[in-house]
């Protein structure tokens, strides 16, 4: 080991340790465009969990029970701490929740494009927790293995309550699917509405994703967006099927060759203006989030001036 | 025929007959503040403290379905929980005033708080002896959450008063607005009397000094002058609410206006 140590430079150890499957930790050397790549990419992951919260925020006021209404406030309470776990984790890396808010405000920092469509109605809490949370989940399960320790570990916690998420979301619909044909007809609408983007959810065409290649080498990724995109559509037509819902993509068909589905192309046009900033709500999003922490300064403020003062209180007493 | 003074169940029905309007006054208020706190659900000034309401606003949320559930078993008449919350309008409401002032700034948000938290904790502390087995055991579990709450929300009225010029100026504003409607929350309408003089309630007189010296401590530690007293506004527990409270019950009882009957 101490000639090897010699032998091989500090890039070429890193890698051999990526690819024992071992672990990165915070103090561990690290190629500065890995550390950049996953500040990137956690910081962009604790910005969707916080974006996220706004979309379905939209429904506590308006859940249609008390039992709904308590699930969907505690799911949307899990996202902030998903985002709280993130920025920990992110932190790790030399960059701070200040500077990573500050991005984000900016546009420098993106979040997932999925929050930017608007939630009409009570389906959309259906749709965001079976679809959209199904998608993340297919993103995220291959994170608890992600090469950065801190990034693995807050991963599997998430992951975890996001796979209650998809499970309380696909009862949603179930419920609405068992209900009156009112209530059925909003479960359609909001799946012909959600489908298209969560297959967005997966990211460009693998012939389209530059940072694919670097990721799956650093095992920072494990599986291409196309690979992905895939499980989730044969994850998801039957229990489509199951819900007596229809997919509203006239090209899914199964491929017995291939055991997988075919289906159709994506709208690459709308993924593109979605992630440029065009989308129905990108705007209000980002103003929500932007005006919540222009308006919160105060309180900050306040907090750290109390807290200096009763420092300097205690340092006088002792 | 039974002798006049033979104990039996409906000489028993005077000491309960009331108790279903009262376990309803609970739930109303329980809910509406939850409400009120879960409209900061993503828009809080600082990640912990969005977390910090949401789970204030589940906490009071969770005892007010133990209140409802309790309140229709009570009643008997088939009514559910979400009925009760649902399909009553605003001047059948029994909430008191303050829990359905809105949000305004995080610093009214938080007087609303202290201010309900204070008579919270220790109406919950005091029905733990209720010789109601079902109020005592919601207390026995809300009363630990309640302890927590007063506890957030004295802590952030410290950091408030005694923090920066401007934050001090907004508690002062919040307190010139809200001051009027704690009153109400110790004020026994003819209902809670009644309940007090069989015993079913505190007398709520008795638990003011404690009240009283919890508000000292914390003002104290704000650095604020304790507030004049001023205009008691009440109301609330008698169904006679401000213009806010019909907004908020169009908003929550939307889909079940909209689609009477459904399950969802």
């Amino acid at each position: 080991m101490e000639t090897l140590e010699k032998v091989l430079t500090p890039e070429e150890q890193f890698q051999a340790r990526i690819d024992a499957d071992i672990r990165i930790e915070p103090k561990d050397w690290m190629p500065d465009a890995y550390r950049k790549t996953l500040i990137r990419q956690i910081s962009q992951h604790a910005h969707s969990e916080l974006v996220g919260m706004l979309p379905e925020g939209n429904w506590i006021t308006r859940a249609p029970s008390l039992k709904r209404k308590s699930i969907l406030l505690a799911k949307v309470q899990d996202e902030a701490g998903h985002g709280l776990y993130l920025y920990s984790a992110a932190e790790t890396l030399g960059t701070t929740r200040d500077q990573m808010l500050a991005d984000l405000h900016s546009g420098k920092a993106k979040y997932s494009s999925i929050f930017n469509y608007p939630t009409l109605s009570w389906a959309d809490m259906g749709c965001v927790g079976w679809l959209v949370d199904g998608a993340a989940i297919l993103n995220q399960v291959p994170l608890c293995r992600t090469s950065y320790g801190p990034y693995a570990r807050a991963m599997v916690r998430v992951c975890k309550e996001e796979s209650f998420h998809q499970r309380q979301g696909f009862e949603v619909m179930q419920t609405l699917c068992e209900g009156a044909p009112v209530q059925k007809e909003m479960a359609q609408e909001a799946l012909n509405r959600w489908w298209w983007p969560t297959l967005m959810m997966f990211g460009p065409k693998d012939a389209d994703s530059p940072n694919t290649a670097q990721s799956m080498n650093w095992r920072i990724k494990r599986f291409t967006n196309d690979e992905l995109r895939q499980k989730f559509v044969d994850m998801m037509v039957p229990q489509a099927e199951f819900l007596g819902l229809t997919v509203p993509d006239p090209l899914v068909k199964w491929n017995e060759e291939r055991q997988a589905y075919d289906f159709g192309e994506v709208n690459w046009d709308e993924f593109w203006a979605v992630v440029k900033g065009n989308g129905l709500c990108n705007h209000e999003r980002l103003q929500a989030r932007v005006q919540a922490h222009e308006e919160g300064a105060w309180v900050r403020e306040a907090a750290n001036a109390h807290a200096a003062k009763r420092a300097a209180r205690e340092a006088v007493v002792a | 025929m039974l002798p006049q003074n033979h104990f039996s169940a409906a000489d028993a029905a005077p000491a309960t007959a009331p108790l279903f309007p009262f376990v309803l006054q609970l739930a109303d208020t329980s809910l509406i503040l939850a409400h009120r706190l879960s409209e900061w659900c993503g828009h809080g000034p600082v990640l912990e403290q969005d977390l910090a309401m949401a789970n204030i606003a589940l906490d009071l949320l969770g005892e007010a379905r133990s209140y409802y559930q309790y309140a229709a078993e009570l009643e008997g008449q088939g009514r559910t929980e979400d009925d009760l919350a649902y399909l009553r309008s605003a001047v059948e409401y029994r909430n008191p005033l303050l829990v359905e002032q809105p949000n305004h700034d995080f610093a009214h948000t938080i007087l609303r708080q202290f201010l309900f938290d204070n008579f919270h904790y220790h109406l919950l502390k005091a029905l733990l002896t209720c010789p109601d087995a079902q109020l005592a055991a919601i207390a026995e579990k809300s009363v630990k959450e309640a302890s927590y709450h007063l506890k957030w929300s004295s802590e952030w009225v410290i950091r408030l008063g005694d923090g920066t010029p401007e934050s001090r100026q907004r508690l002062d504003k919040a307190i010139a607005t809200l001051w009027r409607f704690g009153e109400e929350l110790t004020t026994p309408t003819a209902m809670e009397k009644a309940l007090q003089e069989v015993g079913v309630l505190p007398d709520y007189a008795a638990l003011k000094p404690a009240m009283q010296a919890h508000t000292e401590y914390v003002f104290a530690e704000a650095t604020l002058p304790l507030p004049t007293q001023v205009f008691a506004q009440q109301g609330g527990k008698n169904g006679r609410h401000t213009e806010h409270l019909g907004y908020l019950l169009s908003e929550l009882q939307y889909m079940q206006r909209t689609y009477p009957g459904l399950t969802w």
